[in-house]
Order: C-alpha cells, then sequence, then structure tokens
C-alpha cells in the first residue's frame, strides 16, 4: 500500500513519503473520520458562531409562544413547552455539551496519563497500589458515581467536567501504564538515567510523549464517552438548572411530551447527540489508523 | 518447558496446577483489597461531598440543631471520619448493611427485594444480546470488506453512540405510541416471578438494553474471530480442504470466544450502569431505581449498600471471566502461572 503504484503519477513516485505524510493519507483515505472531521466542524460553527447570525432569547421564557410546530413563523425548528426556540435552544445546548465533553475529555486523559505513567515507571508496590484503586475505581458504575456526586453538589459547567473527568479516567490510566513498563527499559530511557537526568525528567520526556498515539487516540474516544455521559447525567434529572441547557436536558424535558406528538422536542435534540458522538468515534478510529496503535476494537 | 519437564509430565502437571492455585488464591487477595478500597472511595466521596453528614437532607431543612445533633449521636455522625469508616467496615464484616435512613427498614432487606429484579432483566438481555451479537460479529468477520459487513458495522457504530435513553424512547415512540403492540412501562410486580408473567411488558426494556450490548459484543467478537482467521490453523485446515463454514464452526469460534467471554466479566460494572437508565426509562423497580431514590434523599446507607454489592459482583466476575479463560485456553493458563 505504501510503495507507489507505477501508473501514480511522477512526482508521486519520485518523492518518498515521511511516516508522518503516510499517516496523514490513511487519515484522509478514511472517509468515516474525514467525516468525523467536516462533522465537528460544521457543529462548532453551528454551536459558536450560529448564535451570532440568528439570535434568540434563550433566557426568558415566552408563554404566548409555546409548542409551535416547525416551520412557524420565525421559528424554524419550531418552539418548546416554555415558548424557547428550538433551533436556538440547540446551539446553547450544543455549547455546553461540546464543551463539557471537550473539557472533561482532556481532564480524563491528562489525569489518565500521569497517573498511568507513573504507575508504570516506577513499578513495585507503587504500582500495585494504584493500579489497585483504578481496579476499584472501575468496580462502581460510573453512572452511580455520577449519581451520588450530583445529587448532593449543585450542578453546574465546573462541576460537571470535574466530575466526568473523574469518573473518566480509569481507562486510559491502564492503557498508558501497559505502554509505560514496556518503556522504561529502552536504551534510551535507560541512558538519561545513566546520564543523570531525573525520574521526572523521563517520564516527562520520554515515557509520556512515546504514548501519545495511545493517549490521542484514546482521548478521542474519552471526549466521545464524556458527552453521552453528560446526556445521562441530565437524563437522571441531575444536570444544569434552566435556563442553562444541554442536549441531554432538551431531549429529556422533551420525552414529557412524547404522548402529544411533539417530535421536534425529542428527535433534534436526540441526533444531535448522535451525530457528535459519531463523529468524534470515527476521528478516533481514524486516528488509531494513523498511529498505528490498538486501543478499542475496530 | 525444561526437558526434565517434558520428561516427566505428571510431575508437570502438578507443579502448573498448583501454580494456578496459587495464582488463584492471590487474585481472591486483590479482590478482597479491591472491595475494601471501593468502600474506602465511596465512603470518602459521601463525606466529601457531605461534610456535615445527611441529617439536614434526612430531617428537613426545619430541623433544629438539637434535632440535628440527636441524629449524628444516634447515627454515629459525630464521630470522627475515620472512626465512622472502621465502625462501618465492622458493621459490613458482619453481614450487617445497616437501615436504611428512609425506608424504614434493613438496607440488606430492600436490596434483596430489588436486586433479583435487576438480575434478571441483565441477565436476560445480556443472554438475548450474545445469541445476537456472536453469530453476528462471525457472519462481519467472514464477510470482511462486503457490504453485508460493512451495513451491520455502520449499523453497530451509530448504536454504539446513541445514549440509551434515545435508544428506548424511540423504541416506545414505534412500539407502544404508533403500532400500539406493546407497553411503554415495564412490570411492576413485587417479585421475580410476577415479573416474568408478564413478558409483554419486559421486551421493550431488554431489547433497550439488548441493543447497546450487541454493539458492543459484536464489534469485539468481530476483530477476535479476524484475528484467529488469520491463524496458521486456519491455513492448514483450509489446505487440506476443509470448507470455510466447517473449520470456521469447528475450529474459530470456539478460539474467538474466549476473548469475548473473558470481557463478560469486566462487562458487569458497564452493564449495572446501563440497568440504572432503563429501569428509570421505564419504571422498573429493580435496584437501579432504588438507587436512584436513596441518592436524591441522602439514604447513605442504601447507596453504600448497593455500590458494596456491585463491586463484589464485579470481583467476582472478573475472578470467574479470567478462570473460565484459563480452563478454556491451556495458553493463558501457563501466561497466568
Amino acid at each position: 500500500m505504501s510503495t507507489p503504484s507505477p501508473t501514480s503519477t511522477v512526482a508521486l513516485a519520485t518523492r518518498t513519503l515521511s511516516p508522518r505524510q503516510r499517516g496523514v493519507r490513511r487519515f484522509l483515505r478514511n472517509r468515516l473520520a474525514v467525516f468525523g472531521i467536516v462533522t465537528i466542524a460544521l457543529f462548532l460553527l453551528f454551536c459558536f458562531v450560529g448564535p451570532l447570525l440568528y439570535p434568540t432569547d434563550q433566557v426568558h421564557t415566552d408563554l404566548r409562544s409555546t409548542m409551535l410546530p416547525p416551520g412557524s413563523p420565525g421559528h424554524p425548528l419550531g418552539t418548546d413547552d416554555v415558548g424557547y426556540d428550538i433551533l436556538g435552544r440547540l446551539m446553547a445546548g450544543g455549547q455546553i455539551s461540546i464543551l463539557i465533553g471537550l473539557a472533561a475529555g482532556v481532564l480524563a486523559t491528562v489525569i489518565g496519563t500521569l497517573w498511568g505513567a507513573i504507575a508504570g515507571y516506577v513499578g513495585g508496590i507503587v504500582d500495585t497500589v494504584m493500579m489497585r484503586i483504578v481496579d476499584a475505581a472501575i468496580a462502581i458504575p460510573a453512572t452511580f458515581l455520577l449519581l451520588i456526586l450530583s445529587a448532593v453538589l449543585r450542578p453546574s459547567v465546573p462541576l460537571m467536567i470535574c466530575v466526568i473527568g473523574l469518573v473518566s479516567w480509569l481507562v486510559p490510566a491502564r492503557l498508558v501504564r501497559a505502554e509505560s513498563i514496556s518503556l522504561k527499559s529502552r536504551e534510551y530511557v535507560l541512558a538519561l538515567r545513566a546520564m543523570g537526568g531525573s525520574h521526572s525528567r523521563a517520564v516527562l520526556k520520554h515515557v509520556v510523549p512515546n504514548t501519545v498515539g495511545t493517549i490521542v487516540v484514546n482521548a478521542t474516544f474519552q471526549v466521545a464517552d464524556a458527552i453521552l455521559l453528560v446526556a445521562y447525567i441530565s437524563f437522571l434529572g441531575m444536570g444544569l438548572q434552566k435556563p442553562a441547557t444541554d442536549w441531554g436536558a432538551m431531549l429529556t424535558s422533551g420525552m414529557t411530551y412524547t404522548y402529544a406528538g411533539a417530535w421536534w422536542l425529542i428527535f433534534p435534540a436526540g441526533f444531535c447527540i448522535v451525530l457528535t458522538v459519531c463523529a468524534f468515534n470515527s476521528i478516533g478510529d481514524g486516528l488509531r489508523d494513523f498511529f498505528d496503535v490498538k486501543g478499542r476494537a475496530a | 518447558m525444561s526437558v526434565v519437564d517434558a520428561a516427566q509430565p505428571t510431575a508437570a502437571k502438578k507443579k502448573s496446577d498448583s501454580r494456578f492455585w496459587w495464582y488463584l488464591l492471590r487474585r481472591v487477595g486483590q479482590g478482597l483489597i479491591v472491595i475494601l478500597l471501593v468502600t474506602l472511595i465511596v465512603f470518602a466521596l459521601l463525606h466529601l461531598a457531605m461534610p456535615d453528614g445527611p441529617a439536614t437532607g434526612i430531617l428537613g431543612m426545619q430541623a433544629t440543631q438539637a434535632q440535628i445533633d440527636a441524629f449524628n449521636k444516634a447515627h454515629g455522625f459525630d464521630l470522627p471520619v475515620w472512626q465512622q469508616y472502621l465502625n462501618f467496615l465492622g458493621q459490613i464484616a458482619t453481614g450487617d448493611l445497616g437501615d436504611s435512613f428512609k425506608l424504614n427498614r434493613p438496607v440488606s432487606d430492600a436490596i434483596a427485594q430489588r436486586l433479583p429484579k435487576t438480575l434478571i432483566l441483565a441477565l436476560i438481555s445480556m443472554l438475548v444480546a450474545l445469541i445476537i451479537a456472536i453469530p453476528m460479529g462471525i457472519f462481519q468477520a467472514v464477510r470482511r470488506g462486503r457490504t453485508s459487513d460493512y451495513v451491520l458495522t455502520t449499523w453497530n457504530f451509530i448504536v454504539y453512540s446513541t445514549p440509551s435513553f434515545f435508544l428506548g424512547l424511540i423504541l416506545v415512540i414505534v412500539f407502544s405510541q404508533s403500532l400500539r403492540i406493546l407497553p411503554a412501562q415495564a412490570p411492576q410486580g413485587e417479585s421475580v416471578a410476577a415479573v416474568l408473567a408478564n413478558p409483554g411488558g419486559l421486551v421493550l426494556p431488554v431489547l433497550t438494553a439488548a441493543l447497546s450490548i450487541i454493539a458492543t459484543f459484536s464489534r469485539y467478537m468481530r476483530s477476535s474471530t479476524i484475528d484467529n482467521l488469520s491463524e496458521d490453523y486456519v491455513r492448514t485446515a483450509r489446505a487440506k480442504g476443509t470448507p470455510v463454514a466447517v473449520v470456521v464452526a469447528r475450529h474459530v469460534v470456539r478460539n474467538s470466544l474466549t476473548p469475548v467471554i473473558a470481557m463478560l466479566g469486566y462487562y458487569l460494572p458497564v452493564m449495572f450502569g446501563g440497568m440504572i437508565v432503563v429501569e428509570s426509562l421505564f419504571n422498573y423497580p429493580g435496584m437501579g431505581l432504588l438507587f436512584w431514590t436513596s441518592a436524591q434523599t441522602s439514604d447513605y446507607p442504601v447507596l453504600l449498600g448497593c455500590i458494596l454489592i456491585i463491586a463484589v459482583a464485579t470481583v467476582i466476575g472478573s475472578l470467574l471471566a479470567d478462570i473460565i479463560q484459563a480452563l478454556l485456553d491451556p495458553r493463558t493458563r501457563e501466561e497466568l502461572s
């Protein structure tokens, strides 16, 4: 696959590709991954630039125009049970869902990477203790932990980022630990130590950068999972207080009107979640091919 | 294996057997430590989240300081945190999970009534899912890269990315609201028998849970089968003229199932976590709903009890998965010891 075929252009045949260029090609050839990138870019535009072009009031309710079906004048996607414009609300909710998803995914990845790298590098009793803690935390279902924490604490965006980040760092910790164990006995790490380099330098300069493939691929999946978790928290009634909203909260409050036939309260928000999560997952799949790492089952 | 071992197969076997038992003992010990850590984590979280204890949550905002003090004294919340934790450990060591603050009954009673219902729902969903997911994964692996594989992969990819309550909601809209052939509420019976007496009500909850499991496990099964199909033994069998279907049925399935079965043990917490969503969507009175209401009423003992039960189940589950894997695949047994 990597060798240019005889029929390709002269420019291609004469130029040897660096591993990175080959990876980029592999990534771009993965149509699903390109779909993911384009989708996320469009959603970012929609949620963060959209409100500038299509300003709506997402703070004050408008009880004179509730439950308007899509296509109503001034409300292309209709309004909800308290009169919020659905299209504008999708933008506002999307900002929160994507923001929490990205931040929590990054937080989980940072904690998990450092935890796993240190456990694997130090080894011995430290490794045993650190990994038993991971085993224990993994034995508690994430939704149960989220329920306990959000039942007693007042939900806010920073809190939800911390809570989701704190329940999601376990898998990256295990993956990075496994790599860290194999990396610590490599010659370049031994050389650094022999020349008097510190342990923290070995971990930060060699172990973590060499696991970057695993980390980046996993971070993408973490973001996808975090966006789902935000929706689950809202579904379980522990989400943000109105007027703030996220896609999961929109979907959940729309569920009350299932039997009223108000499909526009349910499906737009639901499809936004599915599409965004699909997009992040497919970017993850593409990146896995790019870095050539083993992550999730393909 | 050394020459001596090869010369004395029985001695070698005995040796590897005893190593296997050592491994088992070590794993059980590790499991106990994990359970201990789970109690510590949950205890610490509850105290970080509610530094003043659950008194105001239980007694209400109008409670006087005297009432709060009396409550704290009665339940030991006036003691230092480490002493509360040790008391709690001592209590569960005797098999006593304490009394619920809100339900006026022992925690073990409440869980004993709710847990079987969650288990039966989880078990049926898991069985239905595996019966579909395993053949699906094998089929996809054999027809890898063809349209049928592509369609199924895409389908699983989408289901995997959908919140399960949205999946369930779509099922309710289709089967309860439009077609009117299935109820949107799960059976409300007090016992497992009462629940099973109303199979129609179980269809949508089971389907909702199963769809997500299928999406996960058919992916595992597909990639595991693909790995095995490229093994030498497959090529040998094919070279001898064995038809693909026979090779797959006789050799590949067994080998590719092993890692998938191992995943089952680790999947337990995810399963329980998913049940809470399914139970609240279909209003099914299982342990998930019990946990949910207890979280809202700050019913400490019930929260701790539920998580303890799940942690024990998870530790046993992953232990069983490892043992089954060792029994099915002699290669892992060698690696273990």
